[in-house]
Order: structure tokens, then sequence, then C-alpha cells
């Protein structure tokens, strides 16, 4: 189980425990955290599943494959060095912590 | 006079993302979601991929919890139909006998398959694929031995069918009507490789064939597939995947405009100012098509209820979404944006032998669409272009070394604003 910081667009943030095997896409929907589309389901179709890891953040993530690293081309907000696919990180002990900003839109 | 609220009708993609939106742009009326499924709303495209080899659960179909509804006051009807609208007094009769007046109504009822009429569809081990239930049918007849699976069709259900049952080892074959699979949605070039790309996994294609009818056991279990050219399949397991139709009966028998779907208006109204629909039964007015049509896919039905529900929320715009979709067959992935139909011109980018590539359709000279497999780059670049209007010309695609990358300004740095 993790502890991951979900901070909207207005300031306002949401802190959830994700339990694996989720997702931090799932977590989102799990917790009714809007801001996070998922439009494919969470299989890095769509884009619609944004998040801006927080710069601070020293959560370690696992690196991009290349699929989520085209899939960061089409998203409704501009693409950020910090940009990721959230259905495309697993909830595990080591994300705990994790903060992720949500974009103004997603599709 | 007390709010009435919106009441939605069928609990699928299109209906759910219609009343959360309701939610999340602060809609403070009663809204109800009525669902003739036993079930939550779930997302319906793993049925014919993951969830048939066991790889997503039922659990990740789930689109939202039972708490979701609770905490936004969102009534779920579930397992009850609605069985009839009332226009002139805006109620909806429930097939239970319950009633649900509104002052706005959306049709969110989606399509429902398509069958063939031929003797012998009422065979058992001859299936549709559109619902949780005929999906746990079907898995677990392909969890066990190996069988003869014929699959009627080769649209998206039947091919993505089909290459998941091939890849449990079954064996299978699939017979189209039309000489080409996918023949209204892929550009000839992405058909006939996708075609090639089944037979290389060992299903056999049969094109250009005509069932004329489904032969029986004596015990009633289908044994064959019998063709007009005189051919009969032996097969114990048939998968009829020809197409849905939209599903139009409660419009229809309310008086609505119905034609191959609920005729709506650029803002997704009927032509009852107090009723919209969307999704699959929808037939919309397409910009980019310059007609009416109708679009099965999961950002259609999303992107017309967010559309819907903005406008109940008093943020009328006009629907004008750049249609996407995927499939996934075998390792596949399989994507379009945009209009591939209609084109006068395509350029194929990428390595069609090494299965990543995309054929970029033009029409005078712009880009109307694009089909990508193993290239979401192409894919993800396309949407973003065909909905800003711009794009590479036919002559700059055809470049060697053109890369739609080209087309996107490097990710950039700084933290969002509210960092
Ligand atoms: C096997 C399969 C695979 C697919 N794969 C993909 C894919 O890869 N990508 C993609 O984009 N799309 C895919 N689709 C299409 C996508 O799922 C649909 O386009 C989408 O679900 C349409 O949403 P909708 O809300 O219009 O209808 P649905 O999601 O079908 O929901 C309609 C609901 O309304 C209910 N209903 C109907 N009439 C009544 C009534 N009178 N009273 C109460 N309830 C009623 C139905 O039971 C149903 O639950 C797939 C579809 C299927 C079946
Ligand atoms: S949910 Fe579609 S890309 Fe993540």
């Amino acid at each position: 189980m993790a502890k991951i910081t979900y901070l909207h667009p207005n300031g306002t943030a949401t802190v959830v425990d994700v339990q694996a095997p989720n997702t931090v896409m799932r977590g989102a929907k799990l917790n009714n955290i809007d801001g996070i589309e998922a439009q494919c389901g969470g299989s890095a179709q769509c884009g619609t599943c944004h998040v801006y890891v927080d710069e601070q953040s020293t959560v370690p993530l696992p690196p991009m494959d290349s699929v989520e690293d085209d899939v960061l081309y089409g998203t409704a907000c501009p693409r950020r060095e910090s940009s990721r696919l959230s259905c495309q990180l697993p909830v595990t002990e080591e994300l705990d912590g994790l903060v992720v900003h949500l974009p103004e839109a997603q599709s | 006079m007390a709010a009435r609220g919106v009441v939605v009708i069928g609990a699928g993609q299109g209906g759910l993302d219609t009343v959360a939106t309701l939610r999340a742009k602060g809609y403070g009326g009663p809204v109800t979601l009525v669902g003739e499924e036993p079930v939550l709303p779930y997302q319906r495209p793993p049925l014919s991929k993951g969830f048939l080899t066991g790889a997503t659960g039922h659990d990740e179909l789930t689109l939202r919890t039972e708490s979701f509804f609770a905490a936004q006051d969102i009534a779920v009807v579930r397992g009850d139909r609605a069985e009839r609208i009332e226009l002139d007094v805006q109620r909806v009769r429930l097939a239970s006998g319950g009633t649900l007046r509104y002052d706005k109504l959306v049709l969110a009822t989606g399509s429902r398959p398509r069958t063939l009429p031929v003797p012998g569809m009422d065979l058992s081990g001859v299936l549709t694929l559109r619902s949780l239930a005929d999906a746990e049918a079907l898995r677990g007849l392909l969890s066990g031995p190996p069988r003869q699976v014929v699959v009627l069709g080769a649209g998206f259900v039947g091919l993505e069918t089909a290459a998941t049952a091939r890849g449990l080892g079954h064996d299978v074959t699939v017979v189209e009507a039309q000489r080409r699979v996918l023949a209204r949605a892929l550009t000839p070039q992405m058909s006939d490789w996708l075609a090639g790309r089944h037979r290389r996994q060992g299903v056999g294609l049969l094109l250009g064939a005509e069932v004329t009818a489904l032969h029986g056991t004596p015990a009633g279990e289908v044994a064959a597939v019998q063709l007009l050219d005189g051919r009969r399949l032996p097969a114990d397991l048939v998968i009829v995947g020809v197409g849905a139709l939209p599903e139009t009966r409660l419009a229809t028998e309310a008086g609505l405009l119905v034609g191959d779907g609920v005729i709506v208006d650029q803002w997704l109204r009927t032509d009852d100012r107090s009723v919209y629909a969307i999704g699959d039964c929808a037939r919309f007015p397409s910009a980019a098509h310059g007609r009416h049509i109708r679009l099965e896919s999961v950002q259609n039905a999303s992107d017309q209820a967010r559309c819907v529900a903005a406008a109940i929320c008093g943020e009328s715009a006009p629907y004008t979404a750049v249609p996407w979709f995927w499939s996934e067959q075998y390792a596949l992935r399989l994507q379009m944006a945009g209009l591939t139909a209609g084109h006068d011109e395509t350029v194929t980018v990428g390595d069609p032998d090494g299965a990543r590539f995309s054929v970029l359709c033009f029409r005078q000279g712009r880009l109307t669409g694009a089909e990508s497999v193993g290239r979401p780059a192409d894919h993800a670049i396309a949407r973003r272009l065909l909905s800003s209007g711009t794009g590479p010309s036919p002559a700059e695609a055809r470049t060697p070394g053109f890369d739609l990358k080209s087309f996107v300004i490097k990710p950039s740095s700084p933290a969002p604003a509210h960092a």
C-alpha cells in the first residue's frame, strides 16, 4: 500500500491509500478523484490519464517505456519532463509518498 | 417548480460519463442512471481481449465503485429496463412498474449485435459478444480444450475474438462476406496487411464468403457452418460478429426521429428539446464527414457524454471531437484517428514488415486521418494535428526520413503553475 497525493489544478489536494496491484490511474478512479479520464482503461492507448509528477518528488518511479513515451505526444495539456501516464505507474510500497499534479484537461 | 433533474437511460460508457460529468460540473439537481444489466457500469473493450484470456479481471472492468454513486448522490437503477418514454409529460416508465420524471433525458442505450438471417442461429454454441454476461459465457468455452471455432464477420469484435481464441490455442476460421477484412473501417493497405497477419498466425480467413446456414447435431449443438459455395466448415463454437444495430426501440416508440440511430443535431439534441442521445445509439452530423454518422467507440460515447453534460449545465457547444479508436489483436496495437474513408491519397510511413507503420490519409492535400500499427506516437500526434486542422502535406510526408514527431514541440521543463 502507498499513500498518493493528487493535486488538482485549483490547488486542492486529495491524499489516498492505494493498494497493489492497482496503478496510480486506478487509484484515482477507485477514490473518485476527478481529472483522470482514462478512456482506454489503462492500456496505454489514449493519453487521458496524464499526470505531472511533482518536481520535488524523490519517489523512485519505473522507467518510461517507448509506448508510454509515444502516447505522451498526444496529451491535451502540454507534455513536460515530469509527464507520465498514470496507468503505467503500478503501485508498490516504493511509491509511498508520491505526489502527482492533475492537468487542466485530459481530452 | 421542483427540479425533476436528469434521467439517463443506459448505464454503459456514455451513461456513466454523463452522470459523472454532471456532478463534476456542479449540477445540483437529481440524477438517475437506469441500466438493465445487473452490474455497475463497466468497460466493454477488454471483453474481446484481456477478459477472455483472464488477463483482465472483473475488478478492472468496473468503471466506478459503489461508493462513487453514493458520494455523488447519483441514483443508480440496476437490473431494470426503461420500457416507455412519455415525452408529453417528461416521464420514463420502467419494466418494474416504477416511473421517473425528468427535466432532461439522455438516451445512452448503446447497440446490440446484429444476427444473420440464416437457419441455425439458435443452436447451442452460437454466441454473440456485447455484454459481460456474453463474455463470461465465451470465456468459459474458450478456457477448455481446443475447439473448432468459426467467427462470422471480420469486424473489430470478430477479429479481436479470433486473435484471442487463436492465442488460446483454438483452431480458428473467420468468414467474411466482403472481400477485405474491416472493409468499411480501414484503408485497403491496412486491411490487407492485417489479413496477412491473421493468416500468419494460423487463422483461416475466408473472404467474399457467404454463410447460408448453421448445421447442428441432433442434440441441438452447432456442428458446421454452411457456405453458399458448398463448403461446409466443421465448428463446435460459432461467434457471430457481424456488426451492431443501434438500440433505438424506446426512441422509435416515443415518436422521436430515428433512422439507423436516434437522429440528433450538432448539440446532440433529438427533435424533442428535452431529450439528448449519445454514443452507439446516436446518429449525429459530423462536420468532417459532411453527413450524419454513427460511431461505435469509447471515445465517441465518452466525449458525447461530456458534451451533453456541459449543455445541461448551460455551457452549450456543438460536438466536434476528432474520432479515434483502438484495437488489440495478437500483440498488435492498431490505432485509428480522424477520417480514413473518403481520402484521395495515402502515404505509408514506417516499416510494415516490422509491424511499425502508419497509413496517413489525405483529401485534397489535407491530412484527414491516420491508421497506425505499433506507432503510438504517430497516432497521438495525428489526433492533435487533426483537432487543430494542421498537418503535413502528402509531399512532406513522402520525404525520406519524414517523422510526424517533427510537428511537435519538445517537452519543456517548468512544473505546472499550481505546484
Ligand atoms: C466486445 C467489444 C469490444 C470493443 N472494443 C472497443 C475498443 O477496443 N475500442 C473502442 O473504442 N470501443 C470498443 N468497443 C465499443 C465500445 O464499447 C462502445 O462503443 C461503447 O461502449 C458505447 O457506449 P454506449 O454508452 O453508447 O453504450 P454501452 O456501453 O453499450 O451501454 C449501453 C447500456 O444501455 C443499456 N440499455 C439499453 N437499453 C436499455 C433500456 N431500455 N433500459 C435500461 N438500460 C438499457 C445496455 O444494457 C447497456 O448496458 C467494443 C465493444 C464491444 C462489445
Ligand atoms: S488510461 Fe489510456 S493511456 Fe492511460
